[in-house]
């Protein structure tokens, strides 16, 4: 591991003005489950670690849940809030997609901040041995479009880059118009959730929209009549501590038997955590029966493109959010 | 424990320890003639200065406090193993993706491979070696024993800790919600059934135990 200089904070504010105190390439230590793993691989290069666990024991570690909606500290750890009872009985999608991620371990040790933030588990990414990877250094090229693919994108890719986004928790933030409080050294700004992650497109290595040491300080999750009849399915290769090959996030809100409002995000299948309206428009006003969840399915992958390995997640994509929407609507609620 | 006590008790051992034989060949064969015996604290970098200096950290291991200097990149799992001379927490992977680094911060568990040793200043670790009191072994290390809950035993400290912190959250009232919440390590042996069963029995005499 390259040499790295350290040091702690305990406030937002402060962390902001340290890391827009010096030129050095600087990253934010949280949980450190992605940050210490990528540098011991050598793809990341931090000179300096600004050490921000100490926000733990301030609002960034707190969990309000509110009538108008739940705010989450960005120092929360993930099994802080996937056991909370409140969040598993009000928002049980948000729960359930940090409980069905990663370990025990990891999830003690992850902030919710750092886990929206995980990089890529693309495994030329991760290997420094390949020359060809965008995203370490845009240009190269990318060595997964004729790779071993099975794990990677078929939506939201470019010819520069195919590499999944690997998390679940974006995806609930992501589906249940989320917002972000954000710390710069520049000052507070807020934006939606859906703005935080970029398409890879020309530029695989800009994943985010976060500006030079900027710092996410929390989420909002607004209530919403769907909230409660919502739920994350999860498909993976074994049936637990794995990544995603197909996932669904889904939340249902009814109007006598017919959909009123349907909100659905898409894990494991894309690029970026992945808001599907096309789906959710073709479900407004419709029964939730095998015709309507096929419309829908079809509607979120129709411009799918797989790359050879990865071609079963165009299907396995479909039938994962076939099944969540049949299960949310089940929901006793 | 003071330093002087860790030197001592490193001097004990080294007679005697095959790991630091082994380490010692291991050395000798890795590092080119004309480097040997040259510290690793001067070895030049291009980063240099500020980055390589030594960072002073205060924390307790099994209920003793430790002061060290520590550099930077030190893993806690490194420096359990290397400083403090406690062999019990195993690295398997490296990466987070095994367990065999279990231990207790704080009593959470978490991985300490993916931990630097600057980031748990102030707190208090929990290690295999912490787990027996007054010579006894803990329920969860007496039902491993019961149910031979391993073959090679490699990844059994990292079980271990797991388990006991399984326990204590109340993740281990099924044998189904064991699987899943103990499916952060691995056991190459495959010794998941036996490690189940020792943990069902562990759980009801830890909750005695803690009620007395």
């Amino acid at each position: 591991m390259r040499p790295f200089t350290y040091e702690r904070v305990s406030d937002p504010a402060t962390a902001a003005q340290a890391a827009g105190a010096r030129a050095e390439p600087a990253s934010y230590l949280a949980g450190g489950t992605t940050l210490v793993d990528l540098m011991k691989l050598d793809v990341m290069q931090p000179q300096r670690l600004i050490d921000i666990n100490a926000l733990h024991d301030t609002d960034q570690g707190r969990i309000a849940l509110r009538p108008h909606g739940l705010r989450l500290g960005a120092l929360v750890r993930m099994a802080e809030a996937a056991d909370h009872a409140d969040i598993q009985r009000e928002y049980p999608l948000i729960a359930q997609s940090l409980q069905l991620a990663a370990s025990p371990q990891l999830r003690n040790m992850a902030s919710l901040g750092g886990n929206v933030l995980q990089r890529t588990r693309c495994t030329y990414f991760r290997d420094v041995s390949y020359a060809a990877c965008n995203k370490r250094h845009p240009g190269s090229g990318c060595a997964a479009l004729a790779g071993v693919n099975r794990m990677h994108a078929v939506l939201g890719t470019s010819e520069h880059c195919i590499a999944t986004y690997p998390g679940d928790f974006a995806q609930a933030l992501i589906a249940l118009d989320a917002g972000v409080d954000l710390i710069g050294p520049d000052g507070p700004r807020t934006i939606a959730f859906a703005k935080l992650h970029r398409q890879p497109g020309d530029r695989p290595d800009q994943e985010t929209t976060l500006r030079p040491g900027e710092l996410i300080v929390s989420f909002a999750v607004p209530a919403g009549p769907w909230t409660r009849r919502s739920l994350y399915l999860k498909v993976r290769d074994r049936q637990s501590y794995e990544f995603a090959l197909a996932s669904a996030a889904v939340a249902l809100d009814f109007e006598a038997n017919a959909v009123r409002e349907a909100r659905i995000a898409l894990g494991g299948v894309a690029t970026a955590p992945w808001r599907a309206r096309e789906a959710e428009a073709a479900l407004r006003g419709r029964i939730v029966d095998d015709q309507a969840t096929i419309e829908a399915a079809e509607a979120a992958f129709a411009g799918a493109q797989g790359y050879g390995h990865n071609d079963f997640k165009i299907e396995l994509g479909k039938r994962t959010l076939r099944r969540a929407l049949r299960q949310a609507a089940a929901m006793e609620i | 424990m003071t330093k002087d006590d860790i030197a001592a008790k490193d001097r004990q051992r080294s007679g005697t320890n095959r790991r630091r034989f082994l380490m010692a060949s291991a050395s000798t064969a890795a590092v080119p003639a004309f480097a040997r015996g040259a510290p690793s604290e001067t070895t030049p970098t291009s980063a240099g200065g500020a980055a390589r200096a030594p960072v002073d950290i205060a924390l307790t291991i099994n209920g003793h406090e430790r002061r060290l200097a520590v550099d930077s990149r030190t893993s806690l799992l490194d420096l359990l193993r290397e400083r403090a001379g406690l062999t019990g927490t195993k690295k398997g992977c490296d990466h987070g993706q095994c367990g065999a680094c279990t231990v207790l911060l704080d009593g959470r568990r978490v991985l300490s491979c993916l931990t630097l040793a600057v980031a748990a200043q102030g707190r208090a670790v929990t290690t295999i070696e912490g787990l027996a009191k007054n010579g006894e072994l803990h329920p969860m290390q007496q039902a491993f024993i019961d149910h031979d809950a391993f073959q090679c035993g490699y990844c059994t400290p990292g079980q271990i800790m797991s388990a006991v912190a399984c326990v204590n959250e109340g993740h281990a009232e099924t044998e189904a919600d064991i699987r899943e919440y103990m499916s952060g390590n691995l056991c190459r042996c495959a010794a998941y059934p036996n490690i189940v069963a020792a943990v069902m029995q562990a759980r009801p005499v830890m909750k005695t135990a803690s009620r007395e």
